[in-house]
């Protein structure tokens, strides 16, 4: 695959998150490409199966293209990551660098990244989230014991989980995995959120505050951070 | 250790023994926001300890009961969902039913929230231990449409389930005797043990235990075997013993460790089997067995019917509301301070007067030697009487309220977003709050964060909020001499340092955040009895921690003074006090005696220089003065900060203190110096 459309497809990702449209010239911007150029690019993508594009609306990824905005979003913000705590390079620095290694990255080396930086949730630039990866992992803690070996008998998970933060009030959705350390996850196994439990968001405090879950017959509040790793298939229905 | 906590439980026991009743122990043990203190308060009356768990920071209650001739002691048990190591909570609580074996464990649960609570009651099962279940809160169940069967669930759970309103004392009668009457069996049973435990204690002769599925529960019992083969006495029945080390439980490995490393060993390649298994960490594939138990049970006994919204649904709405919420907190936190304030004012004053009237309060420092000691000691206990108590009491029954409502769940889920700027998440915003009215029981409250590392940080924080007698000074220095919008912009400044010296302390100190989980339970009306005596037991506690600290202190630094030490003490740091701060010399003793009691400082300053204090200080020097003396903290917080974190996070603590007390001094003289 051509760097240029992993360079689009990763743009799309932030662009579109929170089910939004994204424009042409909100893409423009980003990439620091000409919009004529970009409508052009966004035109052969559609071609290709990568995004869904409306004229004068906006562009959509379609599941195919989100699985490698996804995934390459997710090297991107890993490498950064490194970049920034283990080389200690600056924080202006590593998007920029970030952006010309990922397209190298082999899945390998992302998933022994991730094992090294302890699974990281946030990237140290812009504090966005690092997209999970799509191991068939119900939790940091298996990944851990699992070890290097033998990764494809592990299975793949579906590809649009989402996080607990993102969801909105009254969605529900079914916990598939559980990010961090096994502190946090002990504490909220205890609290009843284990792997296939129903949840489902009852209040949202504003300014990125506590997110209320509903999960078996109780209420229970989530600060963002340990909302943003906790893992749900989205249910169909709201 | 264990020895200490054996002698100091059951010093009371013994003697007790000794009168000839008979004598029974009951245990309360259930998670958080469940009513088990209304319990708790329903069974014991008024005879009741509150302390700390031997060598814990872990609040601990037992209270007293005479029935049927009996004398039972009650332990109450911290609120905990689990009964693994995530909290030193739940650490005591095992430790405590394994070791000191009480002869009934009376689990409170819930019944608004069966399910999760039934998690915790599959666990207490485990211990073998005599257990009755209490389904409380049956009123708010009802309100929201919960309908349970309990005879279905005392059949399936396999011991007795008594339904109760604690907070209308429904159903307290029965679960005494009940309780009483599994205690006598489990006694009589302890005598001729003959039967086995679970025959001899529940009619239906069901095995009240956990069973898991086939893989984990061949696993068990294989393990079990190993556990009792080996003969070694490890405190905890051997079947939980086998649980604990295939989920991995790195407390109940160590000391196995100790005794017998091959079966470590087999341990953790049993559970490397259930991990191959179940395709997950084995303690999650069994908390995910529990969870699915209690499920089950649930199923069975629940049914719901929906309700209409009540009124408390729609206050609870209006109270998270996206303007509603964040009006609602500040109401709030400044209605608690002025109820505070206003009701501690008019007390303190009517507590002063009648002091005063016995004798001078005011601190002298001439005349003999024992007449300064003696107005020293007397001076301390009027301050703790006037200022503590006035302040203090109408603060904790306040908080008690909102506690106890649930209201202060609210404020706290609508400030953690604020209070993670500050590097902290939103449970802090309860001891700080405290910390306004007293830092010593606020640093106590701290304990309410999860981790060590929060508390302390808190702790810190707490530090720097102004309390009863901080304000004190900020009132009679800078609103008295310089005017209003001085003492407002002094809590202003306070409110700065505190964020600005926890941000840097969370970056500086070792350690990961730990993010908000916290339950939010429902609205209810809070018991006003249980409310009374929890607050008459904290302030209890507090008057023994704070009174002889306040008098010792005050009598020790008059006494120095009288003596004449301190003023080449003072000497000595006059290069700070003058040169630093622009200061009088004189004012390193006003200092120094407010380290002792902080309202020391206004008093000490009358009684130096007399009433009017701007004929000897400059306003500059007034506002240096009130703004050091709001930061640098008193020995009584220094005492409970030690006692709480242990010397090094103290110190570190009270260093952070001083220093930035001076520096923020020393930087207002500069700075108004510059504007004169």
């Amino acid at each position: 695959m051509k760097e240029s459309t992993e360079e689009y497809l990763e743009a799309l990702y932030t662009l579109t998150q929170d089910d939004k449209k994204a424009g042409t010239s909100a893409i423009s911007k980003r990439l620091n490409i000409a919009p004529a150029s970009v409508t052009e690019m966004i035109k052969k993508l559609a071609n290709k199966g990568f995004v869904d594009y409306t004229p004068y609306q906006g562009v959509t990824l379609t599941a195919k293209g989100f699985e490698i905005a996804q995934k390459m979003t997710r090297k991107h913000r890993l490498l950064e990551k490194f970049l920034h705590d283990v080389l200690k390079i600056g924080n202006d620095k590593v998007h920029k660098e970030a952006c010309k290694m990922e397209h190298a990255l082999s899945d390998e080396a992302e998933y022994a990244l991730c094992q090294t930086l302890n699974a990281p949730d946030k990237c140290p630039d812009d504090n966005m989230a690092i997209p999970p990866c799509n191991l068939g992992f119900k939790s940091c803690e298996e990944c851990r014991e699992w070890g290097m070996d033998n990764l494809e008998q592990i299975g793949k998970r579906r590809q649009d989980i989402i996080a607990v933060s993102q969801l909105k009030e009254n969605q529900k959705g079914k916990v598939v995995f559980i990010r961090g350390d096994n502190k946090v996850l002990r504490r909220l196994l205890d609290m009843g959120l284990t792997p296939g439990t129903q949840i489902s968001i009852s209040r949202i405090a504003p300014f990125k505050g506590p997110v209320e879950i509903a999960v078996r017959g109780s209420k229970l509040a989530l600060g963002d951070e340990v909302a943003g790793n906790v893992f749900v298939e989205k249910s169909a229905v709201n | 250790m264990r020895g200490r906590f054996r002698h100091r439980f059951f010093g009371r026991r013994q003697r007790r023994k000794r009168d000839g009743s008979p004598h029974f122990t009951i245990a309360l043990a259930g998670n958080a926001n469940v009513g088990k203190s209304v319990i708790f308060n329903r069974l014991t009356g008024s005879d009741q300890i509150t302390g700390n768990w031997p060598g814990k920071t872990v609040e601990r209650a037992k209270g007293f009961l005479h029935y049927n001739n009996y004398d039972v002691d009650i332990i109450d048990l911290p609120g905990i969902y689990s009964l693994s190591t995530f909290s030193l909570e739940e650490v005591v609580s095992r430790e405590y039913i394994a070791q000191e074996k009480p002869d009934v464990i009376i689990n409170v649960i819930g019944a608004p929230v069966l399910e999760r609570n039934l998690f915790f009651t599959l666990q207490l099962m485990e211990m073998n231990i005599p257990l009755i279940v209490c389904l409380n809160q049956m009123d708010i169940a009802i309100s929201k449409g919960i309908m349970i069967d309990t005879e279905k669930l005392e059949k399936l759970l396999g011991v007795p389930v008594i339904a109760t309103v604690a907070s209308r004392g429904e159903g307290i009668e029965k679960l005494k005797e009940t309780a009483f009457r599994l205690a006598e069996q489990h006694q009589h049973h302890l005598h001729h043990q003959q039967i086995p435990i679970h025959q001899a204690i529940n009619e239906p002769g069901i095995t009240h235990t956990t069973r898991y599925s086939a893989n984990i529960e061949e696993r068990i019992e294989n393990l079990t075997r190993a556990v009792e083969e080996v003969k070694t006495d490890l405190g905890y029945p051997s079947r939980w013993v086998a649980i604990k080390l295939l989920e991995g439980d790195s407390k109940i490995k160590e000391i196995l460790a100790e005794k017998n490393k091959p079966l470590v060993a087999t341990s953790e390649a049993m559970a490397k089997e259930m991990q191959d298994i179940f395709h997950q960490p084995s303690y999650v594939a069994m908390t995910s067995e529990r969870y699915a138990l209690a499920n089950e049970i649930t199923e069975n006994v629940q049914s719901s019917k929906s309700t209409k919204r009540t009124l408390a649904d729609r206050l609870d709405k209006l109270a998270t509301g996206r303007v509603t919420g964040y009006v609602f907190a500040v109401v709030i936190i400044a209605g608690l301070l002025a109820w505070t304030f206003i009701l501690g004012t008019a007390l303190s004053e009517l507590l002063a007067n009648a002091f005063s009237f016995f004798q001078s309060v005011d601190p002298q420092v001439s005349g003999t030697f024992w007449a300064v000691i003696w107005n020293g000691l007397f001076g301390g206990l009027v301050a703790g009487v006037t200022l503590v108590i006035p302040y203090v009491v109408p603060f904790y029954l306040m908080l008690a309220v909102l506690e106890d409502s649930g209201i202060l769940t609210r404020v706290a889920f609508m400030l953690d977003s604020a209070m993670h700027r500050m590097g902290l998440h939103g449970k802090a915003i309860i001891p700080i709050i405290l910390g306004y009215g007293c830092n010593v029981p606020a640093i106590y409250a701290t304990r309410i964060m999860g981790s060590w590392r929060e508390r302390v940080l808190t702790g810190l924080a707490i530090t720097f909020s102004p309390c009863a007698a901080r304000t004190i000074i900020i009132f009679g220095l800078a609103a008295q001499f310089l005017g209003i919008w001085w003492a407002v912009l002094l809590y202003g400044i306070a409110v700065l340092l505190t964020f600005t010296v926890v941000r840097v302390a969370v970056r500086v100190m070792p350690g990961e955040s730990s993010g908000l989980i916290m339950e939010m339970h429902s609205f209810k009306a809070p018991s006003f009895t249980t409310i009374l005596k929890q607050t008459w037991a904290r302030t209890k506690s507090l008057i023994f921690m704070v009174m002889p600290i306040y008098m010792v202190t005050s009598a020790v630094v008059q006494g120095i003074y009288a003596l004449g030490w301190l003023q080449p003490v003072n000497n000595a740091f006059s290069f700070l006090t003058s040169g630093w701060l622009g200061l009088p010399v004189m004012a390193g003793i006003l200092l120094i005696f407010g380290a002792a009691r902080k309202e020391m400082v206004l008093l000490m300053a009358v009684v130096l220089f007399g009433s009017n204090l701007s004929a000897v200080f400059t306003n500059q020097q007034i506002f240096v003065l009130a703004l050091v003396s709001m930061v640098y903290p008193c020995f009584a917080t220094i005492g409970v900060l030690i006692k709480e974190y242990g010397w090094k996070a103290a110190w570190a603590i009270i260093g952070v203190n001083v220093g930035v007390a001076l520096l923020v001094g020393g930087i207002a003289d500069k700075i108004w110096g510059l504007f004169s």
